[in-house]
């Protein structure tokens, strides 16, 4: 090759970088999240058409598997009881918020050895959630357990929290809200570092002070960590399995069963391998989850074009 | 600041403040320290239903060293640790490459791709489940730790990107274009402009992935099986199932499990809660 050409090729490669670099550096990353993240998705979709028991070959029925669920035909009780379970958490976690905020509150002071309580504060978050989920078991055990312990002292109980169906999905919600409201917790007391004095100060002068201080002056400059609490806290209801999974594996009689558990089951456990319905399971799933996944993009598209 | 600081208070309120403050830690931990207790006693006081009181001796001793030298946890352990470590590091390099790509250059695609990440980061495991263990099945990954690691870190680029980006974004641009005045190659400029002011997002990042894999149970399920491959979240109910009611063996068990994300959230705790608010509440 001589000179000329190469100096060629490299003024090309020199006038053009800008517009290629990006796409080199996007490569890897998307095809990776395409392969294992987006296509099967859509996978899920197709398969979900499907009765299909992961090993022969997969019969088209439409959308029976969807009928089969929206009737209930296969398990009966099964669906709406998940579903139902599914509101419950959504509604419940989102307790975390405000309990997050009190204990921010709480903490956000400055006396000696604060840093070691907001950390100690936080713990729950880090423990895995299969830790959670045995931690709670063992308080709610009706034998030996804490609570009952607790209860006993004021002649109260015994109750058998994760054996009794209406009791059971409460638990479980209280097992979770207590990492979840670490992590809220720690979202606010990083927000109330940032509130801006002047104008706390300002408002005290005018008279404010508690809860309307806490509603006029500081909730609105808290906005950005309320956001993220709320995403992390909607995506963490919708994913709940781990919890169930290990509590109860869905029952007593499937009653702690939410759509995310009552899917693996269906899919991959003793009751056979039904990949096609337990896919469909999934599809609603994600729809609800689409619902909160296109408002969250939607507020960040608002500030990005707002930037 | 908010609310008033307590120094500006009456005394009396200072000391019923500094009173409440570990009275209260002390019940927002009460289950944990619950198992803490458990986790020293000797399995005779469970039998004797002496489930609260003092442990009749201390066998904190013999239970931890069953856990370490009489069941499959340290295997458990070691299967967790080759699976986080190279997600940790296969999900950063990754993603400080898109993230670059999506903060630094406009082109019209960019906001589309950066949604398509994010969005797909908050999909429910189960759209993905039947799909992704097939393609595992098929690769001939199942039941191993390369199957899980190449997942994770596929599906931890989309978190990770939406940090990266929005990090790489906060830099001074004028940096970039003054070496790109210079005539610095773009890929000058990633690796020796960008990375190291990407330091904090590294660390920061690194510290987060390594707990939410380490704590990953729902695909440890999915795509491993066997005490060869399974991380220690998964492993740990085979571990209670082999000393099923021996209370004081599975507490110690639980405990051990949860150690190292713990340790580096304590060891790493800044960079910890940087990465936890994905960057947006300073």
């Amino acid at each position: 090759m001589s000179d000329a050409t190469r100096i060629e090729t490299r003024s090309w490669f020199h006038r053009n970088q800008q517009t290629i670099a990006p796409w080199l550096f996007l490569t890897p990353g998307i095809l990776f999240f395409l392969f294992y993240v987006i296509f099967p998705i859509f996978q899920s979709f197709n398969i979900s058409l499907y009765e299909w028991d992961g090993l022969g070959t997969p019969a088209y029925i439409g959308l029976g598997n969807y009928e089969n669920l929206y009737w209930e035909f296969v398990d009966r009780d099964a669906f709406y009881t998940a579903l139902g379970n599914n509101i419950l958490w959504l509604a419940l976690y989102l307790l975390a918020i405000p309990a997050g905020l009190f204990i921010a509150l709480f903490l956000n002071q400055t006396v000696a050895g604060i840093r070691i309580y907001k950390s100690l504060f936080f713990f729950p978050f880090v423990i895995s959630q299969v830790v959670v989920g045995l931690v709670f078991t063992w308080f709610y055990d009706p034998t030996f357990g804490l609570l009952n312990s607790i209860l006993g002292l004021v002649n109260l109980g015994p109750v058998n929290v994760l054996g009794d169906e209406n009791l059971v999905t409460f638990g479980i919600i209280a097992a979770g809200l207590w990492p979840q409201t670490a992590y809220c917790m720690i979202l606010y007391l990083t927000g109330l570092n940032a509130v801006d004095p002047e104008q706390i100060e300002a408002a005290r002068l005018d008279g404010a002070k508690g809860w309307r201080m806490l509603w006029h002056v500081v909730l609105p400059q808290l906005k950005p960590a309320t956001f993220i609490a709320f995403v992390v806290t909607i995506i963490g209801a919708l994913r709940s399995f781990d919890l169930i999974s290990i509590m109860t594996e869905g029952g007593p009689f499937g009653s702690s069963r939410v759509l995310a558990y009552y899917m693996f089951e269906v899919a991959l456990s003793e009751y056979g391998f039904r990949m096609g319905y337990g896919a469909a399971i999934a599809v609603v799933l994600f729809l609800i989850m689409m619902i909160f996944i296109t408002y969250f993009l939607w507020s960040m598209y608002r500030e990005e074009k707002a930037r | 600041m908010f609310p008033t600081p307590i120094e500006k208070r009456a005394r009396a309120t200072q000391l019923t403040y500094q009173s409440f403050l570990p009275l209260a830690l002390l019940l927002w931990l009460l289950p944990l320290i619950a198992v803490a207790v458990f986790s020293i006693k000797p399995g005779t006081d469970f039998t004797n239903a002496n489930y609260w009181g003092w442990p009749s001796s201390f066998e904190g001793f013999t239970n931890y060293g069953r856990v370490f030298f009489d069941s499959d946890m340290p295997r458990y352990m070691l299967n967790s640790v080759l699976i986080t470590v190279p997600t940790v590091i296969g999900a950063v390099a990754l993603s400080s490459m898109t993230g670059f790509a999506l903060g630094i250059y406009k082109f019209r695609a960019n906001l589309w791709i950066f949604f398509m990440f994010v969005a797909g980061n908050f999909v429910p495991f189960q759209i993905l489940m039947v799909p992704v263990r097939d393609l595992t099945l098929n690769m001939g990954l199942y039941n191993t730790k390369t199957g899980l690691v190449l997942f994770h870190i596929a599906f931890q680029t989309g978190f990770c990107t939406l940090f990266m980006r929005n990090f790489i974004r906060a830099l001074p641009f004028e940096l970039i274009e003054a070496a790109r005045v210079e005539g610095v190659a773009e890929w000058r400029i990633f690796w020796f402009v960008v990375l190291p002011l990407m330091k904090p997002a590294l660390a920061a990042l690194s510290v987060l992935i390594f707990t939410f894999i380490w704590n990953d149970y729902f695909w440890a399920v999915v795509l491993t099986q066997g005490v060869e491959s399974q991380p220690v979240t998964a492993g740990i109910t085979s571990f209670n199932a082999q000393y099923r009611a021996a209370y004081n063996l599975m507490s110690a068990g639980s405990i051990v499990a949860a150690i190292p994300p713990v340790a580096m959230f304590f060891l790493m705790q800044k960079h910890f809660i940087a990465g936890l608010t994905l960057g947006a509440v300073k």
